[in-house]
This record gives structure tokens, C-alpha cells and sequence, in this order.
């Protein structure tokens, strides 16, 4: 099904790229990863098997084998049994798998999960403040802003970054910066209005 | 009280924390991971399936049409749809074989290494084609159904006009596209299997799984986990996906999970019917309509499914909330070697409303009468007669949507304002404003809810609490949360005392499917019966358990003069201690007088209809020919709303789903297969796009609903596409008769139309 099978137009498989462009690969396999030359320097490679990773998720250590062509997104899902993050488009479209990586809402779907070494990652699950809600879940409650909920998390996870980096947003600039994540039940009015109330200085500005 | 209260939602905190468990979230011991092998052709027979030997085949479960147990068809109101296919391809992405293994790589592994070799056959692509009967591919001449609606003399009719008017429609194909992919887990049991999912209709699959195995009710279990979107995309195909994951379970006897990728659920599942309406409108010159003719055709793609129900909602809709003396409405589906389309949010009623309305806006336009004077003269009011000859006797609020709406948006203030703006001279950005007037039939078509006979009801826990027992699926709408508000005011509970059991067929009833907008008219008004007899025997109980005959149950508390005598916790306690356990189940009757004739194909189509109007604000740029919807007004009259904001919720998303359909959502073919399958060409509103929207909320109640409730589901669906291209059509003065109104078919009419008045 998947679009990627085809040969591209060339006739020619990345793989054959990659050896046409003369990068080539050197032998044996150490540990779990391989040397190659790439442009006249020494690369580490790792896979094609399992590779150890460690991630820091939610300021919590987690250690997994995966390999290094695992996104972050199965990671989580998979590995770490982290289902916040949903995979809906995989292909960095909808932001139903948004999490936060050192600061910046990303698409865990087109990260790999061995690029996220070393980095800060904030999940939907580690949004809660003890059993409290974060402001921006409780205001995502009090506006209705839900309603199949399938792209809440990675919703709530952007509206979070984006009002870390923006906490006092206008409207319009609430409606552009939502814009990296799609809802077919069309909760955006109920969004927009849960963004508006968890700004610093907004109190109020519940609906219904 | 609870009723008419925003009381929050019940499964909301969860969805919000991640906690929640969709059916991708949930992974077994020893699970596989099953696969669907696909025909990349729209029609042919399949020659050959060859297995490559090369590889090692043993960790793979694959399955063909001959593992089938029983008959091979998925089981809907016609079983002409194969589970596998055996020989006859019928459509592009049609289910051939089933794999699974224990990994995704595995199983992707497994299925670059399968082979198959068609013959091929002319596929019939489109509605002109199924008609001109070159290639038969269904019946005697690929039509799958037909209606006729009938009233008054057209003949007649026709003469009493001064004008006849004619117009040709055509609407497209629209994906439903719920954030989360269809997905199913199957378990083999000891008796026979489980399968759990995301669907909006747990007893169609129930019915599919006992068919195709022949199980008995018991044998064949349906749960329904949490379901992350439908809009009629989860009504009939996850009946399809469970059978299938049930087949390479019981084979492999593990649990096997399919879920579909977002490419995959573009390409193979169903999609709203696309379709030619033609109208024929006699009209006296002071905008009376006095005959209306109206054919409809729908593509129904390669098989039956539930084609000709949309079909019948689409041909009582055609002529609009419209007055009209003699009507005739003809209505076809015909078979085409394209995925089987299917039930989608409108379910026919958005197709024909595009119709209706731009044809008003087309009458309007060559009378030379305001478009919102036309429907003021025409619109049905209370006691009028609908085109099916249905008298309609109560909760009509045609009038007081329209005069809200109206109001609301200063539609007449915008529509002079751009009036002066024009005159001031041309500007490369044009703003519009369009009105658009709708109904919507809540519930089944017809006999329907007669014949299901809705099952719910109301069991009392040990705790001395309320549970819900109801097929009914909470898919984003808010089923859990209105049915519990309906049980606390009936039984005079408090909401949180509440509860909802799990939508699993061994422990609901049949409440019939998650669709229609029926949800909350006709299940609610079940639920609302079955609560009202568990209080009469629970007050029985305490009247005679306290000797006070006039005791009364308010907020949990029995009380007698002002006194309190004990909780409902309590009393049901000992109810339970004496008489055991406490539950109630009721069925639902139609009420009384609401009849209809399935041959003559007339009466009450609906025991209710729900009303909506809109009000559209336009921008479009003459470069580029884009069009940005400022702003939607709507008011739509649902009766009574039990919970406002909720209802809200269904009000815009519904309206945002129509924005989507009347402006960006296109579906491109080559050769019957679906192109653009991704979300980065397959165009839905984001929040960029949605425009601002002011909501008013109309409660003309029902006698029959609870509370006086309606449905809500389906109505915003109707509204925004004409009114969008109405907006157009102020704008620019081009006259859209198809939609989407996308920027190239926008350049395309505008140059037309500039043409024409040039040689004029």
C-alpha cells in the first residue's frame, strides 16, 4: 500500500544512491554499530539489528533496543508503552504524535527515536502536576475542547509549547499557531478559547 | 437538574492525560499483526497468487476466500460484498488474502513477497458510464436501486408557473477521515471469539462475526474501545476489518490486531457518495414554486453495502424544506468499480442540500427576487405538507432559524455593505454573503425505528448507583455524557451518581447502530423511559419501606413534606437485599400517528425534522481565485438541548466537516484507485481555515424526544456548502454548480461567465 515501495522515477533505490554516491562500507560489525566513509571522514553506523538507546522522557531515564530506523513515536508507543502520542498520518502532517523535545513542539513521527538521545522529551503523560491537570488540560476540560479526543494529546502538547514560547498570544496569533495540528471533529473554536484561558493574564474566557 | 446543564464530559479527563486506550494503544501477549493484501486493479479475475519461495513462510498466518467457515460476504441488507475476494475483482483496493506474522516488519516482509496476476476487464469509473450500460456490472443495468416520490400533478403544475427553471448539480466524493485509522483486535476464545475495536456500531459486527463463523449471540463478543472519530466512516467497513482479523485468529489461534495506515484507510474504505441532481422548478414570476422535478443519481461503487438507504434519505430531502404542490422526485444508485461508498455524516441529505439550495439561489437569480425573500415564500411552517405528504405537526423552527441566523449575521446590513463596497469600484479582494436554509429527518427513514426496536436499560449496582446499558457509542459526541444527564433529572439522581456500562454485546442490549442523529432522540428517549419505571418501583419500594405514600425522589434524596428520609443509595440497597438486583429494559415504539407506506414511499418519513440556517462571509481573491470563509452564523433548531455545549460542539465540527467538503476536500482517480491518500493532498480544514463561527442554538421541542430533544449529529452537515457558494456567488458573480469550489474550478466558471456576458 505504502508509497514509498515504488522505484523512484530514475529507476535507482536510495540504497543505490547511496552507493553510487561512493559511500562505502567498511567491514566488520563492531559492537552494534559499523564504520563507514562518508565525504573522507569515519562515521559511526548503527543497525541494520537492535541498538541500546536511552531517553529521557518526561525528566524520567528509559533505557530500549530498537532499531536505529525506529521513529520516536514507536518508541514510545512500542517500547515504553507511552500511548499518548498517536500515529495517525506518520508522516509529519496531523501533530497527533507532538511531544516536546529540549523546548520545541516536534512531530515524534519523523524524529528517530536515536536522534532523541541526550534530549529533554515532555510527553502528554508527564503533563499532569501530581493529580492535578496541567492549566492547559484544565482549561482544555472547562472549553469542552475534545471531542473523539484521538488528537487531544498531541494537541494539548503543542498548545502547551506554543504558550510556553507565546503566553500572552491574540486570537490570530492563537489560529496560526494551532495550525500544525488537524481535528476532523472541528474542535478548533473550543481549542482556541482553552489556549485563550490558560494565557497568563487570561482568566475566564470559558464558553458555554 | 442536568438537563440543559454544561456538565462536563464523562470520559473527558482521560482523553486529555493520554490515559485513554484506543485500540493501536492496546497490545496482547503473543498478539500478531495482521495485513491486508489488496487488488491494485478496478476490475478483472485473478489468475494467479504465487508465494515466493525463497522465503520462509512458517511464521506467517496467511488466509485466502477458502478459509472462510460459512458464506463468503460481509453480513449488511445484502450479503453481495465478499469478505475475499475468490476470483472477481470488483474494485481497486479489494481484499484478496490476509497475512499476519508477530512483527509489522514481518508482515510487510511477507507481502512484497506475494505475486498475483490479473486478467483484466473494462472497469465502469463513473455515473455517466454505469449508465450508458456498456459494461454491465450489476443486474440488468447497473442500477442498484431506485426510489419514486410522487405528489400532486407536475403536469398541472408546470402550467401554473411562469418560469421553468433547470439546473444540474454534481457533488463529490468526500473521505470521513477520523483522525484514528480503523483498527481491530480478534481473540479466539473457548467458545468462540472476541474482537475488540474502534467502531461505531458494535451489534453490525456482532452480526457479521456470528454469521461468518456461525456462532450463536453469546459465542461472538463486541467491544467497542475507545473510538477516536466515525462520521459514519465506523458504521458498516468495521464490520469488514473485524471479520478479517477473525479470520487469521482463528487460523493462527492468537489474537491478531489490523490496524490500517493512513494511506491504506484513504484508498479502502468507504467515502460519501458523490452524485448528478437535476432539478426542474416551475415558479410563478412572485417566486411560488408551483412543480417541482427532481432526479437524483448516486454512485454506489462495486457492491450494495448501505447504498440504497442513503439513497432514500437523499430522495425525501431533494426538494429542501420547501413548500411545493406537485413534485417528482426520482431517485437512482448505480454500481461502479470503485470502493463501495458508504455512510458519511448527512448520509445523502448533504448532496441533495447543495442541489436544493443553489437551485434557489438559481431561481432567485433569474426572477430577480432577494435569495432570502424566495425561501421566506416558500419555507415549510407547522401543519405544512412535505414532498413525502408528511403534515408536520409539531417542533417545526424553519422560521425561527432562518429569522435568527439572519439577525445574527446583520445579513441584510453585510449584503448592502458589500453592495456599496462594489459600487466604489473593483478591488483585487471581493467579499460575499450567502444564505443557505436546511432540514435534516432525525432518526431512521421511515418503518426503521419501528421495525429495530431499540433495546437499552438501567441496572442498579451494589453501590446504589445508575449504570446506562445501551449499544450506543460514545465516538466524541458525548453519548455517555447526555444519556447520564437524561437518567439523573428521570430518576432524580444526581449526574455523577451516574454510570455507563462498557459497550460490549454480552453486557448491552441492542440499542441499534451509532447513526442517523438518533442517538440522543431515540436511544435517549429509551433510556428516559427505562428510567422512569425504575423510579416507580423504587418509590413503590420506599413508600411502602418509610409507610409514606407521598414520598418523592429528588437529587438522590427520598424526601416526604420537606423531610428527608434516606439517600437512593440506601433505599436501593435494600431493594437489592429484598428483591434483588434492580434493572429495567425498555424498546422503543414509534409514537403515535407517526406512519409511513414503504410502497408508496410516503407518510411520515421522520417522526421529527430538525432545522438549520446559514449565514456565509466570503473573501475571494480575484488573482488567485482563493476563497476564505470569514465567518459562519448558523441557527439551528434541534429542540431541546440537553447539553448546550455539546450540542455545540456537533454544531461546528458538522459545519467545519461542510466547509471541508463545499471548499478543499477532492478525492483525485486514475484508473479507479484513489491518488491523493495522504493528509498532505487530501485537503481538511485546519484552524487556520476554519473560520470564526457564531452558533445559536433553537429548541423548538419534541413531545416524543427526551426532554424534548431532537437530532443533532447530521443537520450542520447540510448547511455550509451552498451557503458557501452562495457567499461565492455574491462575490463574484459566479454561479458554482459543483462542488469543491476549488481555486481552478472557481478561474474556470469566472472566465465562462465573463465570456458570456461579453458576447451578450
Amino acid at each position: 500500500m505504502s508509497d514509498e515501495k515504488k522505484p523512484d522515477k530514475q529507476g535507482l533505490s536510495r540504497r543505490g544512491f547511496l552507493k553510487a554516491s561512493g559511500i562505502s562500507l567498511s567491514v566488520p560489525l563492531v559492537l552494534n554499530y559499523r564504520m563507514v566513509k562518508a565525504a573522507g571522514a569515519e562515521v559511526k553506523v548503527l543497525g541494520p539489528g537492535k541498538a541500546p538507546i536511552q531517553l529521557t522522557i518526561n525528566s524520567k531515564p528509559f533505557t530500549a533496543e530498537v532499531e536505529p530506523r525506529v521513529t520516536l513515536l514507536e518508541a514510545l508507543r512500542n517500547d515504553l508503552d507511552l500511548t499518548g502520542a498517536k500515529r495517525v498520518c506518520d508522516r509529519a502532517t496531523c501533530g497527533a504524535c507532538t511531544v516536546i523535545m529540549d523546548g520545541k513542539p516536534v512531530y515524534s513521527c519523523s524524529v528517530l527515536a536515536i536522534e532523541a538521545q541526550g534530549k529533554k522529551i515532555t510527553t502528554v503523560e508527564g503533563l499532569m502536576q501530581g493529580e492535578r491537570l496541567h492549566p492547559v488540560q484544565q482549561a482544555f476540560v472547562d472549553n469542552d475542547a475534545q471531542q473523539c479526543g484521538y488528537c487531544t494529546p498531541g494537541f494539548v502538547v503543542a498548545c502547551k509549547a506554543f504558550l510556553d514560547k507565546n503566553p500572552n498570544p491574540t486570537p490570530e496569533e492563537v489560529k496560526r499557531g494551532l495550525g500544525g495540528n488537524l481535528c476532523r471533529c472541528g474542535t478548533y473554536v473550543g481549542v482556541r478559547a482553552a489556549v485563550l484561558q490558560a494565557s497568563r493574564g487570561r482568566k475566564g474566557g470559558q464558553r458555554g | 437538574m442536568a438537563v440543559g446543564q454544561n456538565v462536563l464530559r464523562k470520559e473527558g479527563v482521560e482523553k486529555l492525560t493520554g490515559a485513554a486506550r484506543y485500540i493501536d494503544d492496546i497490545a496482547l501477549e503473543g498478539m500478531l499483526y495482521g495485513k491486508t493484501i489488496r487488488s491494485p486493479l478496478a476490475r478483472g479475475l485473478i489468475k494467479s497468487i504465487s508465494f515466493d519461495t525463497d522465503f520462509d513462510w512458517s511464521p506467517i498466518t496467511v488466509c485466502d476466500w477458502r478459509d472462510i467457515p460459512g458464506e463468503n460476504f460481509v453480513a449488511l441488507i445484502e450479503n453481495d460484498q465478499p469478505l475475499l475476494v475468490a476470483r472477481d475483482v470488483r474494485h481497486a483496493e479489494e481484499p484478496i488474502l490476509l497475512i499476519a506474522a508477530e512483527s509489522r516488519t514481518l508482515v510487510e516482509e511477507a507481502a512484497s513477497r506475494i505475486r498475483i496476476e490479473y486478467e483484466e476487464l473494462t472497469p465502469v469509473l463513473s455515473i455517466e458510464e454505469s449508465l450508458d450500460c456498456r459494461e454491465i456490472i450489476y443486474g440488468d443495468d447497473n442500477v442498484f436501486k431506485r426510489f419514486l416520490i410522487a405528489r400532486g400533478e407536475v403536469d398541472e403544475g408546470i402550467n401554473q408557473g411562469d418560469l421553468i427553471i433547470e439546473g444540474c448539480y454534481r457533488v463529490p466524493h468526500q473521505e470521513q477521515l477520523y483522525i484514528e485509522p480503523q483498527g481491530m483486535i480478534a481473540i479466539p476464545t473457548d467458545t468462540g471469539m472476541t474482537v475488540l475495536g474502534s467502531m461505531q456500531c458494535p451489534y453490525y459486527v456482532h452480526k457479521a462475526l456470528k454469521q461468518l463463523f456461525n456462532l450463536s449471540d453469546e459465542q461472538a463478543v463486541v467491544i467497542q474501545t475507545m473510538t477516536g472519530g466515525g462520521f459514519g466512516g465506523k458504521e458498516e467497513y468495521p464490520s469488514m476489518i473485524a471479520c478479517h482479523a477473525a479470520l487469521l485468529a482463528h487460523k493462527a489461534q492468537r489474537p491478531v490486531k489490523i490496524i490500517y495506515d493512513r494511506a491504506e484507510d484513504i484508498a479502502a474504505t468507504t467515502k460519501r457518495h458523490p452524485g448528478v441532481i437535476r432539478h426542474r422548478t416551475a415558479v410563478t414570476r412572485d417566486g411560488r414554486l408551483t412543480a417541482s422535478e427532481i432526479d437524483i443519481v448516486l454512485d454506489g461503487g462495486a457492491y450494495v453495502t448501505l447504498t440504497p438507504v442513503v439513497l432514500s434519505r437523499a430522495a425525501i430531502h431533494a426538494l429542501g424544506p420547501y413548500r411545493c404542490e406537485n413534485v417528482r422526485i426520482t431517485a437512482r444508485a448505480v454500481a461502479t468499480n470503485t470502493p463501495p461508498n458508504g455512510a458519511f455524516r448527512g448520509f445523502g441529505a448533504p448532496q441533495v442540500a447543495f442541489a436544493y439550495e443553489m437551485q434557489m439561489e438559481k431561481i432567485a437569480l433569474r426572477l430577480g427576487i432577494d435569495p432570502l425573500e424566495l425561501r421566506r415564500i416558500n419555507m415549510l411552517k407547522e401543519g405544512d405538507i412535505t414532498a413525502t405528504g408528511q403534515q408536520l405537526r409539531w417542533s417545526v423552527g424553519s422560521e425561527d432559524v432562518l429569522n435568527a441566523a439572519v439577525e445574527r449575521s446583520h445579513f441584510r446590513e453585510k449584503q448592502e455593505a458589500i453592495q456599496i463596497e462594489r459600487a466604489s469600484g473593483d478591488s483585487r479582494k471581493r467579499r460575499g454573503v450567502g444564505l443557505s436554509f436546511f432540514f435534516h429527518g432525525a432518526g431512521f427513514t421511515g418503518s426503521g425505528e419501528a421495525k429495530m426496536k431499540a433495546r437499552a436499560g438501567i441496572e442498579i449496582t451494589d453501590q446504589g448507583r445508575a449504570r446506562v446499558l445501551s449499544s450506543s457509542t460514545e465516538i466524541g459526541q458525548g453519548t455517555q455524557t447526555i444519556f447520564c444527564q437524561i437518567v439523573a433529572d428521570e430518576l432524580g439522581i444526581g449526574f455523577d451518581d451516574v454510570e455507563i456500562e462498557e459497550t460490549d454485546t454480552s453486557r448491552v442490549p441492542d440499542s441499534g447502530p451509532t447513526v442517523a442523529s438518533r442517538t440522543c432522540m431515540v436511544v435517549g428517549r429509551v433510556i428516559q423511559l427505562a428510567a422512569r419505571e425504575i423510579k416507580e418501583k423504587i418509590k413503590r419500594f420506599a413508600a411502602e419501606l418509610f409507610g409514606a405514600p407521598e414520598i418523592d425522589l429528588m437529587e438522590g434524596r427520598f424526601v416526604e413534606g420537606g423531610k428527608v428520609l434516606a439517600s437512593f443509595a440506601e433505599v436501593a440497597r435494600e431493594y437489592a437485599a429484598q428483591n434483588g438486583k434492580l434493572k429495567v429494559e425498555s424498546q422503543y415504539a414509534s409514537p403515535m400517528g407517526v406512519e409511513w407506506d414503504d410502497d408508496s414511499y410516503s407518510g411520515d418519513a421522520y417522526p421529527a425534522f430538525s432545522w438549520g440556517a446559514e449565514v456565509a462571509e466570503v473573501e475571494v481573491d480575484m488573482d488567485t481565485f482563493e476563497v476564505s470563509v470569514l465567518k459562519i452564523t448558523t441557527a439551528q433548531d434541534i429542540g431541546r438541548a440537553i447539553h448546550p455545549l455539546l450540542a455545540a460542539g456537533q454544531i461546528e465540527g458538522g459545519t467545519l466537516q461542510a466547509v471541508g467538503y463545499g471548499l478543499t476536500e477532492e478525492l483525485v482517480w486514475d484508473q479507479g484507485r484513489i491518488v491523493n491518500r495522504m493528509l498532505t493532498n487530501y485537503i481538511i480544514p485546519t484552524s487556520m481555515d476554519a473560520p470564526d463561527m457564531e452558533t445559536v442554538i433553537v429548541e423548538k421541542e419534541y413531545p416524543h424526544g427526551p426532554f424534548g430533544a431532537k437530532g443533532v449529529g447530521e443537520l450542520p452537515m447540510d448547511g455550509a456548502a451552498p451557503a458557501i457558494a452562495a457567499a461565492v456567488l455574491n462575490a463574484t458573480g459566479a454561479f458554482v454548480s459543483e462542488i469543491p469550489v476549488t481555486p481552478e474550478r472557481l478561474m474556470m466558471i469566472h472566465e465562462g461567465t465573463r465570456r458570456e456576458s461579453n458576447e451578450d
